[in-house]
């Protein structure tokens, strides 16, 4: 059987890959410094970073892990209720609200990790789908998510009591110092031992148990990383939309972020930070088509499917053979 | 007690369309090795086909049953000869996700033209009213859909483990390349499997109209809940998935008597303690 990602295929230049890399991130980095400046909607902006996170969070599971989520929304959403609640309730200061978030959805991720692993590819998914399904119901039923309104008016604050969450431009530079941040603890883990194994155990599962890898502890591990990492996405979602609501738990935001990574390139590392802006442009941009963009999001599942599996970014390093 | 019998008569019902659709992924997915995202789509479009064939065509619910499977069968055969047969020797997850897409525009299409509220759909007369049984009160068309659920699982095993298509097909499960070397048309054996899968959902559709309404989202929940049934149960055996769906409903009716706060949770939940006892599912092979 063929792996899951036609991305996975290295590179002829062994130093090459980590040039190309860094040159691409230093680049993003300039531009994402100066959207402030650029006349973009920082809303916009930092909506797609929260997505962007996200999606390089399941990304570590998927392109390198060969692990399909499809319930990874709930790491997203349960990071965003605790984070909100914590905030609105407790009146936490914002830091320790984000660092609530993220505890709980890792927690979460080592609960769901531990269930779901016991299974391998395509079960993994549907046990993952369960499962968030499973949160969704409780999430809906629990009195502090209020159902259906969400909690609504979550107040921003001040970071570290210095650093004012309600001014847009420096709210931009937090999200965006967050999102670097996460991103660079994914591109580490990737191109560290840990990643290596990783993707032997992508590649070829038996082998990799056979060379003496304990393959459920790396893929735990990698889960829980995922699901943090996802949570911290969460979290910051909150301050920026103020909110936390029952759609970023559902399964149409898994299906979302699985979209998103899948037309970004699933597999490389800018792959999902491309996907995201796609889709946060065409979410922003085709809000008034109403049910359409169900059909077009299925119509780009369809077409990545059948035409280009590697992705847009995929695409584009396999043209010029470098490792994006 | 009234109310216990009445929960366990929902709880059958339900383990009806669990059995019809788990049953229709096992087979698709032995054939195919495709899980099938578009399942609960569709289920929708065979209670929207239902519903059609009454409002435009004037043809009744019993045309319904038959014309309904027919229909949307085709439309599969139609999907799986110009998309899912692409994905022959690719990994089992890009069935996943381009039947999620398909399910994704199925569903949009109908919502953008229907909302997202329900459409009616009369019991046919034939089957109104109910009888009492002395400790409750069965509404004959439910009854009835128990029973020719129950009927259809134990034909569709019937002829995937009595019959010599049954056989064909088990062999090609198996090991296409050797079956093909037989002569046989490997490839028209995977479209009509497909099809066949297809149709018990658009069955399971139309049987359920009447009761739960005509809804674009009507199978996009469910399906997800089969899923739960289809890891519970394991893919392996047919009898199997008819049983464990059957359980399933019966346990999750259960609940909605005993507990009702944790009647959507309970199958999830069964999941997990499966998972936990034996990984591989009830009746599974490790896979």
């Amino acid at each position: 059987m063929t792996t899951l990602t036609t991305n996975s295929i290295a590179n002829s230049k062994p130093t090459a890959p980590v040039r190309d890399e860094i040159r691409t991130f230093i680049i993003l980095t300039a531009l994402l410094v100066a959207v402030p400046i650029s006349g973009l909607y920082p809303f916009f902006v930092m909506n797609a970073l929260c997505l962007a996170l996200f999606a390089c969070a399941f990304n570590l599971l998927i392109g390198y892990g060969g692990l399909l989520s499809f319930g990874h929304a709930v790491f997203l959403g349960t990071a965003g209720y605790i984070t909100a609640h914590a905030l609105k309730v407790w009146t936490v200061s914002p830091e320790l609200g984000i660092v609530l978030g993220v505890a709980a959805s890792t927690a979460l991720g080592v609960v769901t990790g531990l269930v779901a692993i016991r299974r391998q590819g395509i079960y993994f998914s549907m046990i993952t789908l369960a499962l968030s399904q499973l949160v969704y119901f409780i999430y809906l039923e629990a009195p502090f998510t209020h159902g259906e309104d969400g909690i609504q008016g979550v107040p921003q604050g001040k970071l570290f009591a210095f650093i004012d969450l309600t001014n847009p431009i420096v709210l931009y530079y937090v999200v965006l110092a967050v999102f670097l941040a996460g991103f660079f603890l994914i591109y580490r883990s990737i191109n560290s031992p840990f990643g290596e194994v990783l993707k032997s155990i992508r590649e070829n599962e038996p082998r990799a148990i056979s060379l003496g890898y304990k393959t459920d502890h790396y893929k735990l591990l990698a889960f829980i990383l995922s699901a943090g990492l996802a949570g911290l996405a969460g979290a910051m979602k909150v301050f920026v939309a103020q909110n936390a609501s029952l759609t970023d738990v559902y399964w149409t935001m898994s299906g979302e972020v699985v979209l998103i990574t899948l037309l970004g390139g699933l597999g490389t590392v800018f792959g999902p930070v491309v996907g995201a802006f796609i889709i946060a442009a065409m979410q922003e941009y085709l809000a008034s088509f109403g049910q359409w963009v169900l059909v077009i999001q299925g119509t780009i599942f369809v077409i990545c499917v059948l035409t280009f599996r590697r992705g847009i970014v995929g695409e584009v390093a396999h043209y010029f053979k470098m490792s994006l | 007690m009234q109310a216990l019998y009445a929960q366990l008569l929902v709880g059958l019902i339900n383990g009806s369309f669990y059995a019809l659709l788990s049953l229709g992924l096992a087979i698709i997915f032995g054939m195919l090795n495709i899980i099938n995202f578009a399942h609960g789509a569709l289920y929708m479009m065979g209670a929207f086909c239902a519903y059609f064939l009454l409002s435009v065509g004037g043809l009744s619910y019993w045309w319904a049953l038959v014309l309904a499977p027919i229909v949307v069968g085709l439309f599969g055969i139609l999907l799986e000869r110009t998309m899912l047969q692409r994905l022959a020797g690719l990994d089992h997850l890009y069935g996943l996700l381009l039947t999620f897409g398909i399910a994704l525009i199925l569903q949009g299409v109908f919502q953008n033209y229907f909302g997202s509220s329900g459409l009616p759909y009369a019991i046919p007369d034939l089957l109104t009213g109910g009888v009492n049984l002395g400790f409750m009160y069965l509404p004959i068309y439910r009854g009835w859909v128990v029973i020719f659920s129950l009927a259809v699982c134990v034909a569709t095993w019937f002829v995937i483990e009595r019959t010599k298509f049954g056989a064909y097909l088990r062999a090609a499960t198996e090991n296409p390349t050797l079956v093909r070397a037989f002569g046989i048309n490997v490839p028209r054996m995977i479209a009509l499997t497909y099809g066949l899968g297809v149709g018990l959902a658009a069955l399971a559709g139309v049987l359920s109209a009447p009761i739960n309404q005509v809804r674009p989202l009507m199978g996009a929940d469910l399906i997800i809940v089969v899923f739960a049934v289809v890891v519970i149960g394991g893919m392996g055996s047919i009898m199997g998935s008819i049983i464990t769906g059957f359980t399933l409903g019966v346990i999750e009716g259960l609940t909605k008597y005993l507990y009702p706060e944790a009647s959507n949770t309970v199958v999830f939940v069964l999941m997990v303690l499966v998972l936990l006892v034996k990984p591989t599912g009830l009746t599974g092979r490790a896979a």
